[in-house]
């Protein structure tokens, strides 16, 4: 296995793992409020359908993020009116929001099936450039690749070393608490959904004008289960979800190593490698019990007579 | 979450029949209108487009069995997730015991399928839903030994189930031309249809057991039995009701349920088994379960509302050059209305 | 009544003072004309049964309750408190017996929460240094960075005390804060007490065990049925007027009534040797429990509630499990048998919340009535239930009761009351052999209570066993043959009901360890 291949498959994890990794964030930061998104795969597709029909007519791909981000916060915004304000069912609303994705993206993005972008500029690691040619263009990265991990630290420090974050975690765990103690879960969650739209809506423009730069229906291919799972294994920090959107994306493009020495896994088999990983962990988790969820993730918050 | 229906109701049962037409035909109305805004933004004339709808479903008799024939799946995938919620228990695995159901159907088609269609499809039919049973098995188990939740691993394995499809598909089951799916299934092993339609026996077996799931819950004494963990676990348990087993037992039926309609849709619907061939029936199966609040007319009801808007989208694309997905969007507006919960539409018991 | 009226102008300011203070439930006057002060530096014990009030009187002084009568007085000055907020601004802080904290989080994370003036990006190191120091100050020592759910109970309860010193503070009411602590624990507790009111602030400590109110109040106010029966300084103390204080009954010095019993024959119904279960959380730990129970006896269970009675119940049912020791049914070894093989051999339960632990809400009268007999009723393997079966052996219940039912109704529309006739009826019907009837009458009127225990006055009288837990003493000593007692999850005393008075049973139930004095 030489170093070559190696990097390669570093770098097509690096690439394939950062839509990941911000998707993640997002539902991070959402869960840990109390609520969970069954329909990330939606607000992903809206997002990359957007995001891709604003680059291509503008020609300016930080454009086609920006939309994609906004449209990531409007998508959630849907969900937390209905599980906040309405007191709707988290996983029905949920699963509306999906196949509303499904629709709406598709709409968006009907224009512009084959349509050809020139996607977020990719620039090399800066100080690699001594390095021969075939290494440093492995090693070449776009805005949002080389912005994930300071932004997966900066929403750990938003979590556990701010106000903002204390009173997040504390409406996550015990919603009743933190109204006693002068705050609005209310608030809180409509916050904490529109940053996780956000930052959901950053993978998904990572996905659409960075890494593929195409649009296809459903191109996410499960990545919003993907997210959901790796939040599980990441027991909802965003450091440890570095380390895991590394590992789960590393899956894959491990299996073009291994064809390449002559051993044939099946790519479906390594695609399997998130969810199984993730029920593995929750198993011995189980056993043990030291590890919970934010124990009010799920429930209807009913609020103060 | 699951809101289990009060038995003796005052009123007659057709009482509570209108009341359910009324009520989700209240909701699809503000959801066509919405959908409507949509239409012209496209471009497109939205009363043209629901005369359009109107006439190819329910105006036709082809076009009614087209309705029947999408209504098929989601009566089954409906029932496996109102079952276990009569115990409880959220299942949303529909998505992941449907593709196991279809995979083991596909394994037996291919390999018996020079047998007989009377041998070869009750055969077909065991290997579905044991497929399926198979799939729910495994978050039963852990849910009845209280180490997993089933809604988490319900989830988690069903984005498993549609890779080992592709796993099967693409590397031993493929047919020559195409890669993504298998050969067309030999006669004997399709599911027979009904009167000159496309609508397959599934749809037989579905309703059938709507009725058996009706009719266990309100006179059996296991429905008894059911009812009572569903409704009071604490109270179950010091009534010495085996809760395990019951946990275990449902997961696995409800499985059996789900991967029986995997098989009709490779069976029946298909006749070949393709790759990622569900786009979501699953998951559809379980909104229709939550808005009818798991009871089987309900369900009935439901899935014929949901049929008429998916068939409708089917038109769509065809008549108007629109993508077949913006249908999900009136079906999710639909359901955003009665998520919303206004005042006109009052859910019979608040969760 | 027993206001102090020492208010001369060397005697301190009271922090509080509640002037003839009422509050009534519906149909129960909760607290009576209350009066009572509270001094800096003092601790004050509010003594009592279940039932007494404490609970009541607080949660008015703290703002949960709006009193219907009376006034409150901080300082001196009349306060306006409609609001646990409104208390805290005015530095009453209270600690319930179920903690507020967040399990999830830490200690520091948990006070810094409730923090008011909490910075934006807030230094936890300092909260943290804090913390410690005042935990040395006052003997609560807790590991400020520890998560809240990996401390003991009476290390998440210091956390909480810090929670409200942090908040500044002046009164700290208590609800039973030794309930849920270790032996060894409690003795650090008193320590903190002293070291809180060493420095000024009062303490209003509720509780009804005499030996920690001897041990460190410095005045004491007993409350019975909703009224102030006394107030005495510790120095005036004793524990024998205590007792009577808290118990004093209207058949004081009379004998007390019981039915005539015929002498119980046959082997145990029930006979339980040195069990042991295993308590999680806030549930109480059975200890060396030894019981008895013969058939046609009636075994009283006495004891102030939440000392391990329900967990009585459970271990005798199985659906707790029994860690060591042995159980016996009609002879037969059950220590390991499944609540269902217990239930089928002819054992009845009816819990102390009929609606949560024992009906189901949505089924109708007549389905909660078949659900404990599933086998007994199914027909045809289970295919279909005979109803009509059903519904002849509720109303046979019924009239054998004095009562009727709803048939159809779901379960949820009746009230607490019926709720309660219809467990008692399903679970006397069959004729049980064994019946353990937990709180039996509690929120019953009186028709019914009648009904209830004529019913198990009949069942014992066809040969059943009954143990029968209550904390109303009077129900206890009129229908039991015998009388166990029981605190902090032991049995602490066991007696023929004709062999032993009120007092003596007073007594042990709030955890006295000194012999019994009759008053001269």
């Amino acid at each position: 296995m030489n170093p070559l291949a190696l990097l390669g498959v570093l770098s097509s994890a690096v690439f394939s793992g950062t839509s990941l990794l911000y998707t993640t964030l997002g539902e991070i930061v959402g869960e840990r409020s109390g609520i969970v998104n069954l329909g990330l795969e939606g607000v992903l597709l809206v997002s990359a359908s957007a995001g891709f029909s604003v680059t291509y007519l503008t020609g300016n791909p930080y454009l086609g993020v920006l939309t994609a981000v906004i449209a990531g916060g409007l998508m959630n915004m849907i969900l937390a009116y209905l599980v906040v304000s309405r007191q709707a069912n988290q996983l029905a609303s949920g699963l509306a929001l999906m196949f509303f994705g499904f629709g709406l993206s598709a709409w968006i993005g009907r224009e512009f099936v084959g349509a050809k972008i020139v996607g977020l500029p990719r620039l090399a690691v800066p100080g690699l450039y001594r390095l021969p040619q075939l290494y440093a263009s492995l090693l070449r990265f776009d805005l949002l690749i080389y912005l994930a991990v300071p932004v997966a630290l900066l929403i750990g420090w938003l979590l556990f070393r701010t106000r903002w974050g204390l009173g997040l975690r504390a409406v996550g765990e015990s919603p009743d608490t933190a109204y006693a103690s002068g705050r609005n879960p209310r608030l809180i969650r409509y916050q904490a959904l529109w940053l996780g739209g956000m930052l959901a809506g950053a993978g998904a423009a990572h996905l659409s004008i960075a890494y593929a730069m195409n649009w296809t229906e459903y191109m996410t291919a499960g990545r919003g289960f993907i997210a959901i799972a790796l939040a599980i294994f990441a027991k909802w920090h965003p450091v440890r979800a570095v380390a895991g959107a590394l590992l789960f994306s590393a899956a894959v493009a491990f299996q073009l190593l291994l064809q390449s020495s002559g051993v044939q896994v099946s790519p479906f088999l390594l695609n399997t490698i998130p969810y199984v990983l993730t029920l593995v962990v929750l198993i011995a988790w189980g056993g043990r019990r030291r590890v919970a969820a934010p124990a009010s993730l799920g429930r209807v918050y009913q609020g103060a007579e | 979450m699951s809101n289990p229906p009060d038995r003796r109701r005052a009123g007659s049962a057709w009482a509570g029949l209108a009341r359910i037409v009324l009520r989700y035909g209240a909701m699809t109305l503000l959801a066509l209108l919405l959908f409507g805004v949509i239409l012209l933004i496209s471009g497109k004339d939205p009363l043209q487009s629901y005369r359009d709808i109107f006439v190819s479903t329910l105006g036709s008799t082809y076009g009614f069995s087209e309705v029947v024939v999408a209504m098929t799946p989601l009566l089954l995938t409906a029932l496996a997730v109102a079952l276990p919620s009569r115990i409880g228990l959220i299942n949303i695995g529909g998505e992941g015991q449907l593709y196991m159901g279809a995979c083991a159907a596909t394994w037996v088609a291919l390999t018996f399928g020079s047998l007989p269609g009377w041998i070869l499809l009750p055969i077909m039919v065991l290997a579905g839903m044991l497929g399926g049973a198979a799939w729910a098995w495994i978050p039963g188990m852990l849910r009845a030994r209280g180490i997993v939740n089933e809604t988490i691993s319900t989830l988690l394995l069903n984005s498993v189930a549609p890779m080992i499809v592709s796993f099967f598909v693409f590397g031993y089951w493929h047919s020559p031309m195409d890669t993504n799916k298998t050969p067309n299934f030999s006669p004997s092993a399709r599911l027979p249809t009904l009167f000159d339609t496309r609508v397959d026996l599934g749809l037989v077996l579905g309703l059938g057991l709507l009725v058996l799931f009706w009719f266990v819950m309100r006179f059996t004494r296991w429905g008894l039995e059911m009812r009572t963990l569903g409704g009071n676990p604490q109270a179950a348990r010091l009534n010495g009701i085996p809760t395990r087993r019951y946990i275990i037992g449902v997961m696995c039926l409800a499985g059996a349920v789900a991967g029986l309609a995997g098989m009709a849709q490779v069976s029946g619907y298909y006749g070949v088994l393709l790759a990622n061939f569900s786009r979501g029936i699953g998951f559809m199966g379980f909104l229709v379960s939550w808005l009818a609040g798991g009871s089987p007319m309900g369900i009935v009801v439901t899935s014929f509302i949901v049929a008429i808007i998916l068939t409708g989208g089917n038109l769509l694309q065809l008549t108007r050059d629109l993508p077949y997905s913006m249908v999900n969007i009136l079906l999710a507006m639909t359901l955003f209305v009665v998520l919303a919960r206004p005042s006109f539409i009052r859910k019979r018991n608040a969760s | 009544m027993g206001v102090d009226d020492r208010q001369g102008s060397d005697s301190p300011q009271p922090v509080l003072s509640v002037r003839n203070l009422s509050k009534r439930f519906v149909d129960v006057q909760a607290n009576d004309r209350i009066s009572l002060d509270v001094l800096p530096g003092e601790v004050h014990a509010l003594l009592g049964e279940n039932g007494a009030g404490k609970s009541t009187l607080v949660k008015c002084i703290y703002g949960f309750y709006h009193r219907d009568a009376g006034e409150l007085l901080l300082d001196g000055v009349p306060a306006e408190i409609r609001s646990p907020h409104d208390a805290r601004a005015l530095g009453i802080g209270m600690v319930f017996q179920t903690l507020t904290l967040v399990p999830a989080l830490s200690v520091v994370e948990n006070i810094a929460l409730f923090l008011a003036d909490l910075p934006a990006v807030p230094d936890l190191n300092k909260i943290a240094s804090d913390l410690e120091s005042l935990g040395e100050r006052y003997a609560l020592t807790v590991d400020p960075w520890a998560q809240v759910r990996d401390l003991s109970i009476g290390q998440q309860q210091k956390a909480e005390l810090l929670k409200l010193l942090v908040s500044r503070s002046r009164l700290l009411i208590l609800d039973e804060p030794t309930r849920v602590l270790a032996p060894q624990e409690i003795r650090g507790f008193f320590k903190v007490l002293k070291h809180l009111v060493a420095d000024g602030l009062a303490v209003i400590l509720i509780t009804h065990k005499l030996n920690e109110v001897l041990e460190c109040a410095d005045r004491i106010t007993v409350l019975r049925q909703g009224r102030v029966t006394g107030q005495v300084a510790r120095a005036e103390a004793t524990e024998a007027g205590l007792v009577r204080l808290m118990f004093d009954k209207d058949l004081m010095g009379a004998p007390v009534t019981r039915r005539a019993t015929e002498a119980s024959s046959g082997p145990p119904v029930l006979e339980i040797l040195q069990a042991c279960s295993h308590g999680e959380g806030a549930e109480t730990s059975l200890e060396q429990i030894d019981l008895v129970v013969r058939p046609g006896e009636i075994v009283g269970v006495a004891g102030v509630s939440g000392n391990g009675q329900r967990e009585l119940g459970d271990l005798i049912l199985g659906s707790v499990a029994c860690v060591r020791g042995t159980k016996r049914l009609f002879g037969e070894d059950v220590t390991r048998r499944p609540v269902g093989a217990i239930r089928r051999s002819g054992v009845s339960y009816i819990p102390e919340n009929p609606l949560a632990m024992a009906a189901i809400p949505y089924l109708t009268v007549l389905e909660n009535m078949a659900v404990t007999q599933t086998s007994r009723y199914s027909r045809r393997g289970g295919l279909s239930i005979d109803w009509r079966a059903v519904e002849s052996d509720a109303e046979q219940t019924w009239q054998r009761l004095g009562f009727r039912l709803p048939s159809y109704l779901p379960a949820r529309s009746l009230s607490g009351g019926n709720l309660q006739r219809m467990v008692i009826a399903r679970e006397l019907s069959h004729d049980p052999r064994l019946i353990i009837a937990s709180y039996l009458t509690r929120g019953l009127d009186v028709q019914s209570t009648l009904a209830a225990r004529d019913a198990l006055l009949q069942a014992r009288d066809q040969g059943a066993g009954v143990l029968l837990i209550s904390e109303d003493l009077e129900e206890l000593f009129e229908y039991s043959d015998r009388m166990v007692v029981m605190h902090a999850g032991r049995i602490v005393g066991e007696f023929r009901t004709a062999d032993v008075d009120i007092y003596e049973v007073g007594r042990l139930m709030t955890g006295s360890q000194t012999a019994y004095v009759e008053p001269s």
